[in-house]
């Protein structure tokens, strides 16, 4: 069990388990084909990220460096949220991104859903955490991983 | 951050609960970066990205009755990337259905929203809003609320202005209120550059692989590029503004580039020069082996990798008025080199609809209708988002299209030797 203290984004807690992208997240090629299917898992079709690829998305706690791809990005996890198919948490290793910080802020103010959001957990945690592992967020941005 | 007193009133909900959280979203916002104050958004217009009516995103427009209802106006009237839908770009009768039927079917009644809030006009449908036709040209030192990676790094480059990499709904809701956070490419520490880009090349670079390699070593760091100039000159004109019309979109689809100087020709390289570069910049050399490195990393998202292209692209992002009829004139005499009176690939070249009223004034427009080629408003990327188009080996020039779709990339020499009718590779 490993404990990260990061910069809280959107506050809240979270318990669930871990899907990790060692790469950046691309949110549009990642969510895009999970709209058009109405697919409630939000499996993941970014044929480009081999970590996360056909896995579902939705009520996972998303581990990632930072986003990239279109500035439809914030948009697209807006969408996801307002349909219930958000991750249950997004952890960032760096510090987000303007593309991420946009989607965090329209899901946490103009939807009704939770998606606690941390950044700046270092690159440590990206290393450390793996696919599967437990992980809790609590309020002051301390993410642990067991 | 610091507001003033007129923003707190704002922020404190005494124009309104829906004002009251776009301001929330924009202080927040600019807070995560360490923006210090909202600054006024000077420019004439805004840009926004989301131009598509995916009937499979109504919550953004959920979002945007829930603007119109509380009496919301954009503060400036704004562009918009292109449509994705038009009838002249082929495609067989079950690809249509999924099109009108089950992907963009709310197109209409998004438009219609979008004039409710202050879309410019109908015409001002594209990526390529600085164009003249289209007349979004913002001033050197402006503040804008841009969306739309190609636009605002054009913007930031070439033009001189200053805009944020924002996403969609965001770049909304600045043009809404008149004013965004201060942080980043706005701020004169934001627009140093963090690498040393030395171009080593024996002859000009294609763009789109130039601006392909660059994106994808900084990612959204800001590059200085050395060594372009001697190819493209000291002064912005119609044809280096294309060449890095193209080099940008490259750089930002391929990376995350929002801002880019070229040594000796962009604004503030001319104005600042070395000086940009920060002191512990890191340093990227390209030369030819590297590029062909870059391009032979490209993935192959095809089933049949040999397959013959049944549709090529030009013009992602859209095509200037001298680009167009450069292709024309380039296809026509590929065509006649090898006997050949039509394209033998479907193409459509796309361009801003105010560009395409000017390319029908111009000869090329009948030629261009005699090559059996196409010209269209739509966007490239939207066509290829149906998953029924996205099977069909589709060939492009663009290193967006072929980041964001299944599309083959290839450099436009072997484009045009494969659209006139040459060995496709």
């Amino acid at each position: 069990m490993r404990k990260f203290q990061g910069r809280v984004v959107a506050p809240g807690r979270a318990k669930a388990q871990a899907l990790v992208s060692k790469q950046g997240f691309n949110t549009l090629a990642s969510y895009q084909k999970s709209f058009l299917v109405h697919d409630k898992k939000a499996t993941c079709s970014d044929q480009n990220n081999p970590d996360i690829y056909k896995k579902p998305m939705a009520g996972v706690a998303l581990c990632l460096p930072q986003t990239i791809g279109s500035t439809t990005g914030g948009m697209i996890l807006y969408t996801a949220a307002a349909y219930g198919r958000q991750p249950a948490c997004m952890l960032f290793a760096e510090k987000i991104d303007s593309l991420a910080a946009a989607g965090v802020l329209l899901v946490d103010i103009w939807t009704d859903q939770d998606m606690p959001t941390i950044d700046d957990l270092g690159q440590e945690f990206l290393d450390y955490v793996q696919n599967g592992m437990q992980i809790t967020v609590e309020e002051d941005g301390v993410v642990i991983v067991e | 951050m610091h507001l003033t007193q007129e923003q707190e009133a704002i922020y404190k909900g005494q124009e309104g609960e829906t004002k009251a959280k776009i301001m929330e979203t924009l202080v927040r916002y600019g807070t995560l970066f360490g923006a210090d104050k909202m600054v006024p958004v000077t420019s004439a217009y805004g840009h926004l990205v989301t131009s598509f009516g995916l009937n499979v995103i109504s919550p953004v427009y959920d979002l945007m009755d829930e603007l119109i209802e509380a009496g919301i106006m954009a503060d400036q009237k704004f562009s918009i990337d292109p449509r994705p839908l038009d009838d002249n770009v082929p495609k067989n009768f079950l690809q249509n259905l999924v099109f009108k039927k089950f992907m963009y079917s709310k197109q209409e009644d998004y438009e219609a929203q979008l004039e409710k809030i202050g879309l410019l006009d109908k015409k001002a449908s594209t990526c390529a809003c600085y164009f003249d036709e289209v007349g979004n040209i913002p001033k050197e030192g402006d503040v804008l609320s841009w969306a739309e990676s190609s636009a605002v790094v054009y913007a930031n480059s070439v033009l001189g202005a200053r805009c944020n990499r924002n996403s969609g709904i965001i770049e909304l809701f600045g043009s809404i209120l008149g004013m965004v956070p201060h942080f980043g490419l706005l701020t004169d520490e934001g627009r140093k550059a963090s690498w040393r880009v030395e171009v080593r090349c024996k002859e000009l670079p294609n763009a789109q692989v130039l601006g392909s390699a660059i994106g994808m070593k900084v990612m959204e760091d800001v590059p200085y590029v050395i060594g372009l100039d001697k190819f493209l000159g000291h002064e912005l004109n119609d044809e280096n503004k294309t060449y890095l019309k193209n080099f940008g979109a490259a750089t930002a689809s391929n990376g995350a580039v929002g801002l880019y100087h070229i040594d000796n020709l962009t604004p503030e390289a001319k104005a600042q020069g070395e000086s940009l570069i920060l002191p512990d910049a890191k340093t990227y050399i390209i030369d030819d082996a590297e590029l062909k490195r870059v391009v032979d990393s490209y993935p192959v998202m095809w089933k049949d990798k040999t397959a013959k292209p049944k549709l090529c692209f030009v013009g992602c992002p859209h095509a200037s008025l001298a680009e167009m009829k450069d292709w024309v004139h380039k296809i026509d005499e590929g065509l006649k080199e090898k006997g050949n009176s039509k394209v033998q690939i479907p193409t459509v070249i796309t361009s801003a609809p105010g560009v395409l009223e000017e390319f029908q004034k111009t000869p090329e427009a009948s030629l261009a209708k005699a090559l059996g080629i196409v010209v269209s408003y739509i966007c490239p990327l939207m066509y290829m988002n149906n998953p029924l188009t996205a099977k069909q080996p589709v060939i492009t020039n663009s290193n967006k299209l072929r980041t964001y779709s299944t599309a083959r990339f290839y450099e436009d020499k072997a484009i045009l030797e494969q659209i006139t009718g040459g060995q496709h590779a």
